[in-house]
C-alpha cells in the first residue's frame, strides 16, 4: 500500500503534519516534528526518484477517477529531480533552524513558523508533482501564501513591507496564471496537462491561445523573478529570517522555473512556444539583462544578504538562458544549474545565517576581521563563493561548463563571453566579502565573537561537501538532468 | 429579460468599479467593495452559478468587508494623493486590457452551447454524476469527489491564512469585556442578536448538509456559522465572545477540519484504493461516495468556521489592545 | 449583432479587471492596493463564470424536466479561487495593520521615505 501510493504521500505527509504542528505547544517539539517530517519527505522523494529513474514516468490518479475527469499526479524525470532538490534542502535546513530560529524569531511565533514552513514545503512539492493545471495553481498559492508569512517573520519592520510587496506582485502573477489557464480551458475544454498537450495543436492558431501563453508566461516570470519582474526578490531575501532566505533561494524560484518548463514544453509544446511565439528570443534577451544588471548591482552592495539576493537574480538568468536555447543541451544545462544553484545559494545563505547569529548584522563593515573568530563559517562562505564564481572542482564550474557548451553549440558565442564576464563580476563581489573578513582589521567588539554552533555549521558544510562532490563527479546529476530534458523536449515532439 | 438584467448588472459594476478607484474616503471604498461583491453575486445568479453566488456573497460581501472595515478602524480612513504620475501604470493596464480583448476575439460566443469547453468534461460530469455519485448538485460532486483534491488544497489555503493572521496579529484574550458604550445602549441589537444566533447556526448546518441537493457546501456553511459568532461578538462584546470560544479550541478545530479531510483520503488508501477514493469506503460505491462527501464537507466547514473566527478575533482584539 | 453581443459581456468584464489592476499598481495607499487586488480577482471570476453559461441553460443541479445545464467545472474552479482570494485579502490586510503600527502610515510613498532614512 505504501509503495503504490508514494506519489500522493509525497504531498500528503507534509500537508497532514502542518495542522498537527499547530497543536504542539512547546517550540522545541515543533522543531523536532518539522525535522522528522522533512526527513520522511526526503525518504519518499528518494524512493520516488529511484522509481522514475528505473521505470520512467509515474502516473497516479487521485480519487481513482480516470484522467482527465480527476486530478492526476504525473512525475517524470524533471519532476523527480525537483522533488529531490526541494526535499533535500528542506531536510538539511531543519537541523540548522533550531538555533537560527530561536535567535531570530520571538518564542511565541516559533510553532507558527514551523507550521508555515511545513505548509510551504507542501505547496512546493504539490507544484512539481501535479499533472493538472488548476491543481498547480492551488498549490502555487499554498506555497506563496506561506512564503509571505515566513518572510514577514523577519526581525525588522522592513520584513513586513517586503512581505507585502511580494504579496501584491505574487498575487498579480498568480491571477495572470489563472487567466491563462482559464483561456486554455475555454479553448480546449480540459485542465489536465497531457490532455491539453494533445488538444492544443488543433487550436494554437487562435489569438486566444497566444494571449493565454502570454499571460501564463508573465505570471510565471513574476514567480521566478525573471528580470524585470524580479523587484520583490531582493527585499524578500534580505529581510526574511536567515533560514527562510536559504530555503526560498534554494527552492521557491526553482519551482517557478519548473512551472515554466512544464508549460513551455509539455503543455504548449516546443514548436508553438519557441517558433510561433518567439519565447526563446525574448527569454534570452531578458536572461542577458538579468545576468548583467544583477551582477553589476551585486558588486556595489554593502549588505551581503542583499548582494546574494541580486546574485540569485543573475543566477536565475543563467538558467533561463539555458532554457531559452530550447535545445536538449540548453535545457540540460538549465536543469543542472537549477540543482547546483540550490546547493550553492543554500550553503551561502546558511553561512550568512551563522554570521547573523553571532554578529547581529550582515553588512560588510561589520564583518571586518571576522575570519579569525569564525574560521569555519567564513571558509564555508569562501567555498560557496568559489562555486558561485565557477572555479573548477565545484558544482558551479559544472553548470557553467554545460551552459557555455550549449550556448556555443547553438552558435551564440557572444553569450559565452557574457557568461565569463559575469563570472568575473561574481569574483569581484565575493572578493569584497573575503577582503572584509580576512584582510581588514577588526573592531574592538569583534573579540567577543565566537564561532557558530555545530548544529548550524554541519548543514552548511554538508551542502558545501555536496558542491565539491558534484564538482568532481557530476555524472549522476548530469544523467538525471539529461533524462529530464529528454522527457520534456521529447514529449513535446510526440 | 435575462440579457437585460445582465447588462444592467454589468453597468452597475462598472460604475462601482470606477468609483472605487477615484474615491478618497476608504470607508466609502470598503462599502463600495461590498456592493461590488453583492452585484457580482447577483450576476453569478443570472449566469446560473448558484453555488458561486452563495460563496461570493458570504465571503466577498460578508467576511472581506468586515476585515476591510477592521483594518480601516486600525489605520487611517483617508487616502493621500499619489506622488508619481500614473503614466506607467496606465500604459501597463492598457496593454494588458488590449491583449485580453484581442484574445477574446477568437473565443466562442457568450452562451454558445457548442463551445468545446462544454463538450469534453462537463458533459461527462453531468451525465455520470447521477449513477456514479448519486448527488443532484453536480458542482458538489465535482468539487467534493472528482476534483476533491483541489478542495483539500483549498482547505489548506484557508488554514494557511489562519496561521498567517495568527502569526501577524496574534490573538489577545480580553479579561474585561470591552464594548463601545454606544453599542451597549442598543437594546434592539442585543435582542435581535440573541434571537438570530441559533437561527444562523441552524441555517449554516442546513447549508452544510443540503449542499448535495442545492447550492451550499462546507465553505459557505463554515462562513455563515462564523458569522453567527461574529454577530454575537458585535452585540455582546469581544470578551464575552472569546470566553464562549477559547483560543485553544479554535486552534484545535482549525487543525481538526483539515485532518478529517486528509483522514478520509488516507482511509481510502488503507482500504486498498487510491488517496481520496470514496468508492472503497462502504460496500456500495455510491454509498461510499455519499459518506466521503459528507465527511469532507464536515471537515471543510469546521476548519473554515474556526479560521474565520481566528481571523476576526485577530483583527478586532488588536484594536482593543491599542486602547490604554 | 450577435457577434457584438457575443463578446460584449467579456469586454465589459475585462474593463472591470483592468480597473482593479490599475488600482493595485497606481494607488499608493496599501489598503487601496489590497482592495484593487480583490476587485481584479473578482472580475476574473466573472470572466470565468461567463464562459460557463449556456444560453437557455439552468444551474447544474440535476432535476426533472431540465435538459440543458450550464457548465459546472468553472463553478468549481471559481469556488476555489474565491477562497484563495479571501486568504490573500486577509493576509494582505493583516500586513497592512502591522505596517501601520511599525511605520505610522499606510502610504507607500511615505514608507519609502522612511526606509531610505534607515
Amino acid at each position: 500500500m505504501l509503495l503504490a501510493n508514494l506519489p500522493a504521500l509525497q504531498v500528503v505527509i507534509p500537508l497532514v503534519s502542518a495542522p498537527l504542528c499547530l497543536l504542539l505547544r512547546n517550540p522545541r517539539h515543533a522543531w523536532a516534528w518539522a525535522t522528522l517530517v522533512s526527513t520522511m519527505v526526503l525518504a519518499v522523494a528518494v524512493m520516488l526518484a529511484q522509481r522514475v529513474y528505473a521505470e520512467g514516468t509515474i502516473s497516479y490518479a487521485i480519487g481513482a477517477w480516470a484522467t482527465p475527469w480527476g486530478i492526476e499526479y504525473r512525475i517524470d524525470m524533471a519532476g523527480a529531480l525537483m522533488i529531490l532538490v526541494i526535499a533535500a534542502i528542506g531536510a538539511v535546513i531543519m537541523p540548522y533552524a533550531r538555533r537560527s530560529i530561536r535567535h531570530e524569531i520571538a518564542r511565541k511565533h516559533i510553532t507558527l513558523f514551523y507550521t508555515c514552513y511545513l505548509l510551504c514545503l507542501t505547496g512546493l512539492l504539490g507544484i512539481v508533482v501535479t499533472g493538472d493545471a488548476f491543481n498547480l495553481f492551488v498549490f502555487l498559492e499554498i506555497s506563496s501564501l506561506s512564503s509571505y508569512v515566513l518572510i514577514s517573520l523577519g526581525s525588522t519592520r522592513r520584513a513586513l513591507t517586503a512581505a507585502f510587496q511580494y504579496l501584491v506582485m505574487g498575487t498579480i502573477g498568480a491571477t495572470f496564471i489563472l487567466i491563462g489557464v482559464g483561456l486554455l480551458y475555454m479553448m480546449t475544454g480540459t485542465l489536465n496537462m497531457t490532455d491539453l498537450a494533445e488538444r492544443l495543436p488543433a487550436v494554437t492558431d487562435t489569438r486566444t491561445i497566444r494571449v493565454a501563453f502570454a499571460f501564463v508566461t508573465v505570471g510565471v516570470s513574476i514567480k521566478l523573478a525573471l528580470f524585470p519582474l524580479h523587484i520583490w526578490l531582493p527585499n524578500a531575501y534580505t529581510f526574511a529570517p536567515s533560514v527562510v532566505s536559504a530555503f526560498m533561494a534554494a527552492t521557491a524560484t526553482k519551482a517557478g522555473m519548473y512551472v515554466l518548463l512544464r508549460f513551455f514544453f509539455t503543455v504548449f509544446g516546443n514548436q508553438f512556444s519557441f517558433t510561433a511565439m518567439h519565447a526563446g528570443e525574448i527569454l534570452m534577451l531578458l536572461a542577458v539583462a538579468a545576468i548583467l544588471v544583477a551582477s553589476l548591482v551585486s558588486v556595489f552592495e554593502n549588505n551581503v544578504k542583499r548582494m546574494l539576493a541580486y546574485s540569485s537574480v543573475a543566477q536565475i538568468g543563467y538558467t533561463i538562458l539555458g532554457i531559452s536555447l530550447a535545445s536538449t543541451a540548453g535545457v540540460t544545462a538549465g536543469m543542472i544549474h537549477m540543482v547546483n544553484h540550490a546547493l550553492i545559494k543554500g550553503a551561502l545563505f546558511l553561512a550568512l545565517g551563522c554570521v547573523f547569529l553571532r554578529l547581529g548584522s550582515v553588512t560588510l563593515k561589520d564583518m571586518h576581521g571576522l575570519a579569525r573568530h569564525m574560521p569555519w563559517t567564513m571558509a564555508a562562505f569562501v567555498a560557496g563563493g568559489l562555486s558561485l564564481i565557477g572555479m573548477p572542482l565545484t558544482a558551479g564550474f559544472i553548470s557553467k561548463w554545460y551552459l557555455v557548451s550549449a550556448v556555443l553549440a547553438a552558435g551564440y558565442w557572444p553569450l559565452a563571453v557574457l557568461v565569463l564576464v559575469s563570472s568575473l563580476l561574481a569574483l569581484i563581489y565575493i572578493w569584497r566579502v573575503v577582503e572584509a573578513a580576512y584582510f581588514n582589521a577588526p573592531d574592538a567588539a569583534m573579540h567577543k565573537v565566537k564561532e557558530a554552533p555545530a548544529s548550524m555549521l554541519i548543514p552548511a558544510w554538508l551542502l558545501i561537501g555536496v558542491n565539491f562532490y558534484v564538482g568532481i563527479d557530476a555524472s549522476l546529476i548530469v544523467s538525471m538532468a539529461q533524462q529530464a530534458a529528454d522527457a520534456l523536449i521529447g514529449a513535446a515532439l510526440q | 429579460m435575462e440579457h437585460f438584467i445582465d447588462i444592467v448588472l454589468l453597468g452597475l459594476l462598472m460604475i462601482t468599479g470606477f468609483a472605487i478607484v477615484r474615491m478618497r474616503s476608504l470607508l466609502a471604498v470598503a462599502m463600495l467593495t461590498s456592493i461590488y461583491s453583492l452585484l457580482s453575486a447577483s450576476l453569478f445568479m443570472v449566469l446560473d452559478a448558484v453555488d458561486v453566488a452563495l460563496t461570493e456573497a458570504a465571503i466577498g460581501a460578508g467576511i472581506s468587508t468586515i476585515l476591510m472595515l477592521a483594518t480601516i478602524a486600525l489605520t487611517t480612513d483617508r487616502e493621500k494623493a499619489p506622488r508619481h504620475t500614473p503614466l506607467l501604470p496606465l500604459v501597463v493596464v492598457f496593454t494588458t486590457g488590449a491583449a485580453l480583448i484581442y484574445g477574446t476575439l477568437d473565443m466562442p460566443h457568450y452562451g454558445d452551447p457548442d463551445a468545446p469547453v462544454h463538450r469534453r468534461m462537463a458533459a461527462a460530469y453531468l451525465h455520470d454524476t447521477p449513477e456514479e455519485i448519486g448527488v443532484p448538485n453536480v458542482v458538489t460532486s465535482v468539487l467534493a469527489s472528482y476534483r476533491g483534491y483541489d478542495t483539500l488544497g483549498e482547505v489548506t489555503v484557508i488554514f494557511t491564512a489562519g496561521i498567517g493572521v495568527l502569526a501577524l496579529l496574534g490573538y489577545r484574550t480580553r479579561r474585561r469585556n470591552i464594548q463601545s458604550p454606544a453599542i451597549k445602549k442598543l437594546v434592539v441589537l442585543r435582542v435581535i442578536a440573541k434571537l438570530f444566533l441559533p437561527l444562523i447556526l441552524l441555517f449554516a448546518l442546513y447549508i452544510l448538509f443540503h449542499g448535495d441537493y442545492g447550492p451550499g457546501g462546507g465553505f459557505q456553511a463554515g462562513v455563515i456559522f462564523a458569522t453567527g459568532f461574529i454577530l454575537y461578538a458585535l452585540a455582546f462584546g469581544l470578551g464575552n465572545a472569546q470566553r464562549l470560544i477559547p483560543q485553544r479550541l479554535l486552534h484545535v478545530l482549525a487543525a481538526a477540519g483539515v485532518l478529517i479531510y486528509a483522514a478520509v483520503g488516507i482511509e481510502g488508501m488503507l482500504l486498498g484504493g487510491k488517496f481520496l477514493e470514496y468508492r472503497v469506503l462502504a460496500d456500495d460505491p455510491v454509498t461510499g461516495q455519499h459518506l466521503g462527501i459528507m465527511l469532507i464537507e464536515l471537515g471543510v466547514g469546521i476548519t473554515v468556521a474556526a479560521v474565520m473566527l481566528i481571523i476576526y478575533f485577530g483583527f478586532v482584539s488588536r484594536q482593543h489592545s491599542g486602547d490604554s | 449583432m450577435s457577434n457584438l453581443l457575443g463578446h460584449y459581456n467579456y469586454w465589459i468584464v475585462i474593463i472591470l479587471m483592468m480597473t482593479g489592476f490599475y488600482t493595485v499598481i497606481a494607488r499608493p495607499n496599501l489598503i487601496k492596493k489590497v482592495i484593487g487586488l480583490f476587485i481584479f480577482q473578482t472580475s476574473v471570476f466573472i470572466l470565468f463564470i461567463s464562459m460557463a453559461k449556456i444560453e437557455g441553460g439552468s444551474a447544474p443541479i440535476i432535476a426533472e424536466g431540465i435538459s440543458v445545464y450550464s457548465n459546472p467545472l468553472p463553478h468549481v474552479l471559481i469556488l476555489t479561487a474565491i477562497v484563495v482570494s479571501l486568504a490573500t485579502t486577509a493576509l494582505g490586510l493583516a500586513l497592512v495593520v502591522r505596517i501601520r503600527e511599525a511605520y505610522g502610515t499606510t502610504n507607500e510613498d511615505e514608507i519609502h521615505v522612511q526606509d531610505e532614512q534607515d
